[in-house]
């Protein structure tokens, strides 16, 4: 327990030697790194065009999207015995001696076209084979993004699930908060907290930010008006559009899975009710009925069922709704506050459960009825999940200030992504995307 | 317009003598103009409004002269109102029900323990929980706008029990 909680080693210091240039990137702090059934990987330095010897090597950024994953122990380039950059100058005998199972090779290249690309090999140490040759290419501006599709694709070959890399996190940064000059900002940046941009900033509170399933939109809570009301905005245009501004609170704004419907909270008939809002034609469909607090909705995968935080039982717990027809059903009994839950695709819940007065991240297998704590660090909230499932994001405390948190989904590798520029909260994963085809 | 000045001066009789009762002393109540004659003539509701609020539009307390009182305090995760304060919300409910032409927004806040959705929500309770105490006492609700900020807005940023019972609070604002 100990050696998890205090084991922490600022990672890849060459790689954040540039992150910390930027005042507003987030660092990365490893807290644990697990270390149980990691697979180790030798990620070579690449070959550089010496047009491109000014940019980040790539295998930097794929070294640490593999190590961020929890799933991954990349090997020290201070340990390397060779660094091949083609297949023919891959000696096997030298990544056995390290306990490598996988190496990835590579070259950078500009093209004729202006373009630049990276072309890898994935090789298979014991099969002494390579399993994997490809080549990705986008604008200069896009190298991060090419880096870490590069990232995604050894990811996947490896594991078969998915890489998340190439996805976003849209965040709520606030400055001097709890003053009178606070400031708070919508912010977006890389899933590794590099290339932050502020989508809109305020000094009135924003809070709750959402993604679009396509990626496109985020839904958020902006006090801008001195009342909180809902607004869409698109992330690249940046146009934004308040579309719920009833009297009291307009809130908890969540995406349906097909993109057409969004959940939120209003309190304009009385108290906190689940509506849902048809966003084509602006129809309202309230869901609950009920005295209590009746709040923080969030879709199940199918789009079919909603969850959400109640508590007409005396004390907050999550509640299912099924859309088809309105049943209400308790899913939480652990605990004497149980809230934000979100779903994971096969079904089961992560959300906020308080245990001895701590608020931690927690896990909810649903067949077995089983709830596993996965964080340990105290006033932790908005669990938000990776879309391949296999990492989760939380907002927690470290020094005294808002940080973001990571955790793999079993609970065993944690890192914190704090800013230097504020406390950072409400982290919300984006959707897969794909960047280097303009998404 | 005479009824209503009617109902004024009754008002501001009722109030006074409530006042008188409420804060147990054996002044006398306060005199909405020097001379008899005179406050037939002015409009009295302006005359009181001048003795009832500050420079800034906020409220005075009439037992001291000073501010009144506009910030209530709560236990964790309660949004009942405390009974040490009812004395001033009801001095509160009487200058609102004297200048109807006032209203207040009640800004309701949490401390930042549980979910921020959750503490919008609470934050709403507590907003209502004043709001609810003022129209009880006579006060139209349409003289009242609630507002939560849920744990957004602290008074106190720290993260300990002494910044939170500090931001578990509701605040009335006139204007």
């Amino acid at each position: 327990m100990d050696r998890q909680f205090f084991i922490r080693v600022i990672a890849c210091v060459a790689l954040f030697i540039t992150a910390s240039l930027q005042a507003a990137s987030l660092e990365t702090i490893v807290i644990d790194r697990g270390g149980v059934n990691q697979i180790k990987i030798g990620v070579v330095p690449m070959k550089m065009d010496p047009s491109l010897a000014t940019m980040v090597d790539p295998s930097d950024i794929v070294s640490n999207d593999l190590r961020f994953s929890g799933q991954f122990a990349p090997i020290s380039r201070d340990n390397m015995l060779s660094m091949p950059s083609s297949p023919a100058e891959i000696i096997a005998r030298d990544w056995r001696i390290l306990g490598a199972e996988y190496v990835v090779i590579g070259s950078a290249m500009r093209e004729p076209t202006g373009q630049v690309s990276v072309t890898f090999h994935l090789y298979d140490v014991p099969g002494q084979k390579q399993v994997m040759m490809q080549k990705v290419s986008g604008r200069a501006d896009q190298w991060r993004d090419i880096a870490h599709r590069v990232s995604d694709l050894v990811y996947e070959k490896i594991t078969g699930v998915r890489g998340a890399f190439s996805t976003r996190i849209a965040y709520v940064l606030v400055q001097n908060a709890g003053t009178s000059r606070a400031r708070y900002a919508i912010e977006l940046s890389d899933m590794d907290g590099e290339r932050p941009r502020t989508v809109y900033s305020s000094t009135e509170p924003l809070m709750s930010v959402s993604w679009s399933p396509d990626g496109r939109r985020l839904a958020y809570v902006s006090f801008e008006t001195q009342r909180p009301s809902i607004v869409i905005q698109d992330v690249r245009t940046l146009a934004r559009e308040r579309i719920a501004s009833f009297s009291g609170i307009n809130s908890a704004p969540q995406f349906s899975p097909d993109g057409r419907q969004l959940a939120m909270v209003l309190s304009r008939d009385g108290n906190p009710e689940i509506y849902l809002m048809n966003l084509a034609d602006r129809t309202l469909r309230r869901l609950t009925r009920n005295p209590a607090i009746d709040t923080e909705p969030a879709w199940a995968p199918d789009g079919r069922r909603l969850i959400f935080t109640s508590d007409r039982g005396g004390k907050p717990q999550i509640y299912g709704l099924e859309l088809a027809t309105n049943l209400e059903e308790r899913l939480t009994f652990h605990g004497d506050y149980n809230a934000r839950a979100r779903m994971l695709d096969d079904g089961n819940l992560v959300f906020v459960h308080r245990s001895a007065g701590i608020f931690h991240i927690a896990w909810q297998d649903m067949r077995r009825d089983r709830v596993v704590v996965l964080t340990r660090t105290n006033l932790d909230e908005s669990p938000s999940v990776a879309p391949n499932g296999a990492m989760l994001m939380y907002a927690t405390q470290a020094r005294g200030k808002g940080v973001l948190g990571v955790v793999s989904i079993d609970g065993s590798v944690k890192y914190e992504l704090p800013s230097s520029s504020g406390d950072v909260r409400e982290p919300a994963w984006s959707p897969f995307l794909d960047p280097l085809s303009g998404r | 317009m005479f009824k209503e000045r009617l109902t004024s001066l009754i008002a501001i009789t009722l109030v006074g003598l409530v006042l008188t009762g409420c804060a147990g002393k054996k002044t006398p109540p306060p005199a909405p103009s020097e001379d008899n004659t005179s406050t037939q003539t002015t409009a009295p509701a302006e005359a009181a409004a001048l003795a009832d609020f500050g420079a800034d539009g906020q409220p005075i307390d009439p037992r001291t002269g000073g501010p009144l009182n506009r910030t209530f305090y709560f236990d964790y995760d309660r949004s009942d109102v405390n009974p040490s304060d009812i004395a001033v919300l009801e001095i509160h409910a009487q200058l609102l029900n004297r200048n109807t032409g006032k209203s207040v927004v009640i800004e309701g806040h949490c401390d930042e323990r549980g979910t921020r959705e959750y503490n919008l929500a609470l934050g709403e309770r507590r907003a209502n929980a004043i709001k609810s105490f003022l129209t009880a006492a006579g006060v139209a609700a349409s003289q009242i706008e609630s507002v939560s900020y849920g744990e957004e807005r602290p008074e106190n940023p720290g993260h300990d029990e002494s910044a939170w019972s500090r931001n578990r609070r509701a605040i009335v604002t006139y204007r």
